[in-house]
Formats: C-alpha cells, sequence, structure tokens
C-alpha cells in the first residue's frame, strides 16, 4: 500500500514536469534461455517527442515494444510508463497502463474474423463499451485520418499490405493513446505505400501530440521521420515538410546491436558517426 | 538417456502446470466481469449448433450397426426381442458420450485449436492484450462454456438417433416388432443408467475445449506450428475423452450402482 502511494507521487511529480518523460527504461536485461537478448538497456521518451529504434533482425528492437506494453516481462531493471512503474505489475493491473498505449504490430495484427469497422473500433466496442453512435463516429474520424473512410465494410483480407498497417494504425489511435508503439510499421512495404505511412506517424506526433516509438530497420522510414513534419496550414489541410532544426533533434535514434546499445543521438549525429557498425549499416 | 527422460518430465510438467493456470485463470473469469455475453452466443451456435449433422449422423449409424451386429448374435441365445435393450444401454452409458466426445474433438477441437494457434502466430493475441482485453475472457471463457453445455445436450440427440437408428434395423431387417423393441428399452434401461450418459458429457465437454484452447494458446512456429497444434489438440483431445470416460465411469460405477 505504501508502495503505491509512493509510486502515485512519483508519478504525479514526474507528469507536472514540462517534456516529462513518458517511457523510461533502466539497465533493462532479458534473456531467453540461454540467449541474451537485451543487456542493461537505458533510454527515456519524452512527450511529444519520436524515438526511432534501429538495428538488425534480432536485436532485440520489438522486445523493447513487447515489454513497454507488458506483453513480455523484463528480467532486471525498471521500466516505468506514464510515470507508473510497470515491470511489477500483474497482468490484470497492466491493462490500465494499455489505456493510453498504442501498439502497431508488424503485419497489423488485425483481427482477420472482424470488418475494418469492428477493428478499428475494438477497443471503443468492446471494451470501453462506448455507445454504437459515438464509437461509429469516432471509427470514422480515424479511418479518414489515415484515408481508407471508404473501406469500412471490408475484410482484412480484402485490404492491401499498406491498407492493413494504416487500419492498424487508426486501430490504435481509435482510443486516443498519449503514447503509440510501431513495430516495423513500414517493412515490406513499397516505398510510395511506406511513405504514406511515414506521413501518418508524423502527423499523429506533431497534430496530436503523440509520444512515439519507432521500431524499424528501414533506414529511408526512419529518417523520413526524423527529418519531416506535419503542419496544417490556415485552410486545415494537412502538408508534410522538412522539419525545422528544432525540430528534427526532437527525434531520437537508437541503434542496437546484440541487445545492446551501440548509438544515441540525433539524425545528424547518427550520420556523422564513424563507428564501423554504424557506417555498415547506413552504407 | 536420463537427461532426456529429465526434459521429457520437465515439459510434462510445464504443460499441466500452464493447463492448470489456464483453467484457474477461466474458472476465475468465468465468475468475475467484463464478460463477452455476444462470443458466448456465438460459440453456442459454433460449437453446438453447427456440430449437429455430424452427431446426428454418427448416432444414428453408430445405434444401426449395433443392432445390425448384435441382432445374429442374440439369435443364438433366442434373445433377439431385446436387442433395443442392448441398443440403448450401450448409445446411453457408452457409445453416445464417447462418440460425441470424439467427434467433437474432431470439429470443434481441431478448429479452436487452429484458430487460436492462427491468432497466436499472427500477433492476434497480443493485439488483443495490447488492446486490453485479456483473451482467457474474450476467447477461451465463451469456448469453455458452450463446450460444457453444449456436449450434453448433443449427447442425448446423438442417443436418441442412435435409439431410432437400431429400431430401424431391428424393424426392417431383424423382424422385431417396433412395441417389443421399444418395451425392452423402458423395462431394460435404469435411472443411474441415464444419469451416467448425462453426467459424463459435461466433463467430456470441458475437457475437449479445454485441451484444444491450451494447445492453440501455446502455439509457436508460423502456419507449421498451427497444423502441429491442430494435430496435438485432436490427438490429445481424443486420448483425454477416453480416459476421463473410463474415470468417470468407475467414479460413477463405485457412487451410484
Amino acid at each position: 500500500m505504501a508502495r503505491s502511494r509512493t509510486d502515485t507521487q512519483s508519478a504525479q511529480a514526474t507528469l507536472s514536469q514540462e517534456d516529462h518523460p513518458v517511457v523510461i527504461f533502466e539497465h533493462v536485461e532479458l534473456a531467453f534461455d540461454e540467449k541474451v537478448v537485451l543487456k542493461d538497456i537505458s533510454f527515456s521518451l519524452l512527450s511529444g517527442r519520436t524515438k526511432i529504434i534501429l538495428g538488425a533482425s534480432g536485436s532485440g528492437k520489438s522486445t523493447i515494444l513487447k515489454i513497454i506494453t507488458g506483453l513480455l516481462r523484463a528480467d532486471a531493471g525498471s521500466i516505468t510508463v506514464n510515470g507508473q512503474r510497470v515491470d511489477r505489475l500483474t497482468e490484470q493491473e497492466m491493462m490500465a497502463v494499455r489505456a493510453d498505449l498504442g501498439m502497431i504490430f508488424q503485419e497489423g495484427a488485425l483481427f482477420d474474423s472482424l470488418t475494418v469497422r469492428e477493428n478499428v473500433g475494438y477497443k471503443l466496442y468492446e471494451e470501453l463499451r462506448m455507445p454504437i453512435p459515438e464509437a461509429d463516429a469516432r471509427v470514422k474520424e480515424v479511418l479518414g485520418f489515415v484515408s481508407l473512410g471508404e473501406y469500412l465494410d471490408r475484410m482484412p483480407s480484402e485490404l492491401s499490405g499498406g491498407q492493413r498497417r494504416r487500419v492498424a494504425i487508426a486501430r490504435a489511435m481509435a482510443f486516443k493513446p498519449k503514447i503509440l508503439l510501431y513495430d516495423e510499421a513500414t517493412t515490406g512495404l513499397d516505398p510510395i505505400t511506406a511513405t504514406t505511412v511515414d506521413d501518418e506517424i508524423c502527423k499523429l506526433r506533431d497534430l496530436e501530440e503523440v509520444s512515439s516509438i519507432v521500431v524499424t530497420h528501414q533506414l529511408r522510414d526512419a529518417f523520413y521521420v526524423a527529418e519531416n513534419m506535419a503542419v496544417r496550414d490556415p485552410s486545415g489541410n494537412v502538408n508534410i515538410v522538412r522539419a525545422t532544426k528544432d525540430k528534427e533533434r526532437e527525434a531520437e535514434f537508437i541503434m542496437l546491436r546484440d541487445g545492446l546499445i551501440v548509438f544515441e543521438g540525433d539524425a545528424e549525429a547518427l550520420r556523422k558517426s564513424t563507428d564501423p557498425y554504424l557506417q555498415t549499416f547506413l552504407s | 538417456m536420463a537427461s532426456l527422460v529429465e526434459n521429457w518430465a520437465k515439459n510434462v510438467a510445464q504443460e499441466m502446470q500452464a493447463y492448470s493456470r489456464m483453467v484457474g485463470a477461466a474458472m476465475r473469469a468465468v465468475v468475475t466481469p467484463p464478460r463477452y455475453s455476444h462470443d458466448i452466443v456465438e460459440q453456442f451456435d459454433a460449437i453446438g449448433v453447427a456440430s449437429m449433422t455430424v452427431v446426428l449422423l454418427t448416432g444414428f449409424f453408430t445405434g444401426a450397426v449395433l443392432a445390425l451386429q448384435t441382432g445374429n448374435t442374440l439369435d443364438r441365445f433366442g434373445a433377439r426381442p431385446v436387442v433395443g435393450q442392448l441398443v440403448s444401454a450401450s448409445m446411453i452409458k457408452e457409445l453416445g458420450p464417447v462418440l460425441t466426445g470424439l467427434m467433437l474433438t474432431g470439429r470443434v477441437g481441431s478448429g479452436i485449436a487452429a484458430e487460436l494457434g492462427s491468432m497466436m502466430v499472427t500477433d492476434q493475441i497480443n493485439a488483443l492484450r495490447a488492446l486490453g482485453t485479456d483473451p482467457i475472457r474474450k476467447l477461451v471463457v465463451p469456448r469453455m462454456l458452450a463446450g460444457i453445455f453444449m456436449t450434453p445436450i448433443l449427447t442425448v440427440i446423438s442417443d436418441f438417433v442412435g435409439v431410432v437408428g437400431g429400431w430401424m434395423v431391428a424393424r426392417f431387417q431383424l423382424q422385431v416388432a417396433s412395441g417389443v423393441y421399444w418395451s425392452s428399452i423402458i423395462r431394460g434401461i435404469y435411472m443411474q443408467d441415464v444419469w451416467m450418459g448425462l453426467i459424463k458429457p459435461f466433463a467430456l465437454g470441458f475437457i475437449i475445449v479445454s485441451v484444444a484452447c491450451h494447445v492453440g494458446l501455446r502455439t509457436t512456429g508460423g502456419t507449421q506450428g498451427v497444423g502441429k497444434a491442430t494435430t496435438n489438440a485432436v490427438v490429445a483431445g481424443s486420448v483425454a475423452v477416453i480416459a476421463v470416460d473410463f474415470v468417470i465411469t468407475r467414479l460413477l460405477f463405485w457412487l451410484m450402482y
């Protein structure tokens, strides 16, 4: 009881700071049997910012997202989400934390027995028990945001890969979470479709003030998200433009190699790095 | 060799532990909110109503072949008129529950394992959890309730059509009068037999669905893993049906007869 009071107080103190960290990893470690997946991982994500996690396949990128959402449990270290220590929570307690977390899975992970409308509105209909007209309106709004308003009654099997990812983004943002986690949201997509998905990431970050962690091994998409921003012109249209220097510095990169962080910094620092591994990765 | 046995024992212990935890979580979820009532209704339809055809056909032909096979044997003792008693006792006490259980393992168990297995390997189960849904409440509880309550209903139907199948063979093949057939059933069936035939399917329905859900939710390894999970669910479910049937029969004999 005393511990939970302390946690709440520290959570409030953390959240009252400007640019407060919404996700904090401290010395997190994870191994599956003999295979070490994460070694002493520490970083923090500030509110409204983007953290881009790069790394080769199997370097532990997706594992970080699963630990944040409580889908996996770390062996050691502490994880704080929205000011609340989550690594000690039970699955039931974790449900409350997930109310403010949206995750976009690799390949979308859409429920294939449900229509696009039911997928996007899943949490509104099933968990939040929102009145149907209100939930329908929100579903249409978010599907319009990802330009898929006319696909309401399609089944996931009738959508292209890019459309599925965009529906997954719509599903994750439908309940207005303040943190979005993108797990290889553009992998396997053609460059044009990938750019559409990248634009959605920028729009959510810059117009909806959603903090995001983008896991990818696609450099083109990583730099696109870091070096562009979404702005709304006076007539209400949304445009994707080159980010200002200050805005660009707000997107931070993390490079993982065999479960270890080997680089942390902004896009410019990453480009200028002389580390041979980073050079190979960037080339 | 020793390490092989050790590994096997460790795996069995882990599976049993995971199974018990899943069943425990499902039991708690049945009595606490939230409940997904429309999923429960959907599963009663998918597991119960949709299995009707296979259960009707299996029951009918089992009763018919039972009458056909035993008719000739009974003839040797001049006992052809009691063929109805033999068919009904066999169907109600044993063949109805077990064959319905085996049919449901093939139709329902495999379907559940494949569906949940596919959801596992495509991250849909993780997506459910990330959206704040407990997969046990959403996926396991509705299937388990449907299995527990629809299996007895299907068994009663199977028993009835089995007895009708036996009557058709007795009447038209063995030339036993209808009145003789039905009266031998009424004379030969005791209340304990009926209870035995009604109690067993509750346990069998539970075991079929819980094993299939457990296997489905432990699926790994992509589409190949889904195939393996489906096979495992049918094999483990079928063996469990026969084994649980034996245990319950022994227990009920001890309690009721």
